[in-house]
């Protein structure tokens, strides 16, 4: 058959679309556009900014409805594919898809105070901020590599002006291009992965994937092992991996404190729900191919994002550098592929984003006008002149070092967990060596804000507003970590159901 | 005399990874902006040759459906891009990668 003829055939066999598979999505994008055409036809300025706010708002809301839908069809009936196959609907997505609205939500609280101070009021960040959403979204069920390029798509550009979207500061637009050249760079080499891979296996559907990789055997795997490796370079480039971290600290450092607060914990659940995905679950076959490549990243990550933090003075690019080794204490999960392993990563994720969004979130604050306040200095004496946002940072900083009774300790107790189950000891041993010295990253700050004033100018001392928005968004966040804390078995379970039924689709192959 | 050479895939595939290459590679050397912006685009297209290439060597459409989505994405990002880059440029009449350097590294 010509390629004309089956295009013409292919023509008449339209694929059913299952609204509920894609409602989330759907709904975070109708309300952006919602925002954005509000913006076009309302006059009256003020109440545009109010009402695309609550229109961002009650559209994520809506979305997490739709997701618990979701769920509920998927543990009654069991995970399914839909729209031809081009999306999962199943646990595995359901849970990513929670972590994504969680970090949204509590995104869009805590920016509202900040353009109010910043004088940057703009309908469009909102849309924007739900149009990363969306992509985040569609990530964590895309069933196709070209749904999982599309998606990542949709979630930079967007991410791309969000990073820039602070017009008057030099650094925000210099990361702005930056975040550009280095993410398009990153997506160039991931759909020329898929190229690979698609000639590789004929198929860019990860069920067909799996499937026509378990039925044949591969005599010549040189273009399909070249595309696993550039896929996993692409993706590593979006979790800032090491050696693919390069662009974090700066674009950390210069972009508007709540995209980063937003952006830091969303972006990496949406690009680890890919990796998990393609990897653990498509590429299942080829883990003896795949699994060094990760473990490489993985201590890679945590070496250098542990001690480069050591070094740093100012506090976003302390916490970037961190980041890159929470996105190596994640890859340990990724490494090890089994259940388990997985249960742990999807749990890291959800922990993760928590602690780094409330971190982000008090920075923000102590930041004051100009969002440039951000050197360690800045933090001295915090505590005295704010003991309330000082705890907060503290109670954020020591999970994110993970201290006991917080979210970090069973995200890292776990991952560890799978590691040492699977015989992966080398790499347990390098995380626990990483978050001794993360640790002292950590402490290097909260010793800064408890310091006593005498110390030295006490820089922290004039007190700042916190509004209502960011102080609401602060204490779910910091109840999250607290709850994942002392009662991890919660959201354990609800990881480990996901991947069961992620397994489970994956086998089935509807 | 050229008439009788056989033109194989991998012809194709070959010119597209050398166009991959070069786009990286420029990417990496030239401290233009709009020419960095035109190395991605080159390896945009690269991956798109490669993906009709497969296409035709497998007769399966999906790889040539996949080109037009790329494109899209292409022009989204050129969209974005220019912009930022034009911003900047307003700032400081000049689009040098190196002297964009407020942020250390």
């Amino acid at each position: 058959m010509t390629v004309l003829a089956q295009a013409l055939d292919a023509a008449v066999d339209t694929p059913r679309v299952d609204w509920l598979a894609i409602a989330p999505e759907t709904v975070l994008f109708g309300a952006a556009v919602a925002i954005v055409l509000g913006r076009a036809l309302a006059r009256r300025r003020p109440l545009v900014d109010e009402a695309s706010f609550l229109t961002a708002l009650v559209g994520v809301v809506a979305a997490g409805v739709f997701t618990f839908v979701q769920w509920v069809v998927v543990d009654g009936d069991g995970p399914y594919q839909a729209i031809a196959g081009m999306v999962a609907v199943d646990g595995f997505a359901v849970f990513v898809r929670t972590v994504v609205l969680i970090a949204t939500f509590l995104g869009l609280l805590l920016s509202a105070g900040y353009l109010r101070r910043e004088g940057l009021e703009a309908p469009e960040y909102h849309a924007l901020m739900l149009c990363s959403a969306t992509g985040m979204m569609l990530m964590a069920s895309a069933n196709d590599l070209i749904v999982v390029f599309l998606a990542l798509e949709i979630l930079s550009i967007a991410l791309y002006v969000l990073v820039a979207f602070d017009r008057r500061r030099v650094t925000s637009q210099e990361a702005g291009l930056k975040y550009f050249l280095l993410g398009s760079f990153s997506s160039a080499v991931l759909l020329y992965g898929i190229a690979l891979v698609y000639g590789g296996t004929g198929t860019t559907n990860l069920t067909r994937i799996a499937r026509f990789l378990a039925g044949t055997t591969l005599l010549e795997e040189g273009v399909l092992l070249t595309g696993l490796v550039l896929m996993l370079v692409g993706l590593g480039f979006k979790v800032a991996a090491a050696p693919f971290h390069m662009w974090a600290p700066d674009v950390y450092q210069g972009s508007p404190t709540p995209v980063v607060s937003f952006m830091g914990g969303a972006t990496k659940a949406a690009a680890f729900a890919a990796i998990l995905r393609v990897y653990a679950g498509a590429f299942e076959l080829y883990r003896v191919d795949w699994r060094p490549a990760v473990w490489a990243l993985a201590v890679l990550s945590l070496v250098v994002g542990s001690v480069a933090a050591l070094v740093q003075t100012d506090v976003k690019r302390m916490l970037a550098y961190s980041s890159v080794a929470h996105a190596g204490y994640v890859l340990i999960g990724v490494q090890v592929g089994n259940e388990a392993g997985t249960t742990a990563a999807l749990y890291y994720v959800m922990a993760y984003t928590l602690m780094v969004f409330g971190a982000f979130a008090v920075v923000t604050v102590v930041g004051r006008r100009g969002d440039r306040r951000h050197e360690l200095a800045d933090y001295r004496g915090l505590a005295g002149a704010q003991p309330v946002l000082a705890a907060l940072l503290t109670l954020f900083l020591l999970a994110q070092a993970g201290v006991p009774l917080t979210g970090g300790f069973v995200a890292k107790l776990s991952v560890f967990d799978a590691a040492v189950d699977a015989g992966q000891y080398w790499l347990a041993l390098v995380g626990m060596l990483a978050a001794a010295v993360s640790a002292f990253v950590y402490l290097r700050i909260v010793l800064a804000m408890y310091a006593p004033e005498d110390d030295g100018p006490a820089v922290a001392a004039r007190p700042v507003r916190v509004d209502l928005a960011a102080a609401v968004a602060l204490a779910i966040a910091a109840a999250g970590v607290l709850f994942l804390g002392l009662l991890p078995d919660v959201v354990l379970d609800f990881a480990r159901d996901a991947t069961q039924l992620l397994a489970a689709g994956g086998r089935a192959g509807a | 005399m050229i008439a009788a050479l056989d033109i194989t895939p991998t012809y194709y595939l070959v010119v597209a990874a050398a166009l991959f290459t070069i786009g990286g590679v420029g990417l990496l050397v030239r401290r233009n902006t709009l020419v960095m912006f035109m190395c991605i685009e080159l390896m945009l297209n690269a991956a798109n040759l490669t993906f009709v290439t497969f296409a035709k060597a497998l007769d399966d459409i999906g790889g040539q459906v996949i080109v037009f989505f790329t494109l899209v994405v292409a022009a989204a990002e050129v969209a974005v891009g220019l912009a930022i880059i034009v911003a900047i440029f307003r700032r400081r009449q000049d689009v040098t990668a190196d002297d964009v350097s407020a942020l250390r590294g």
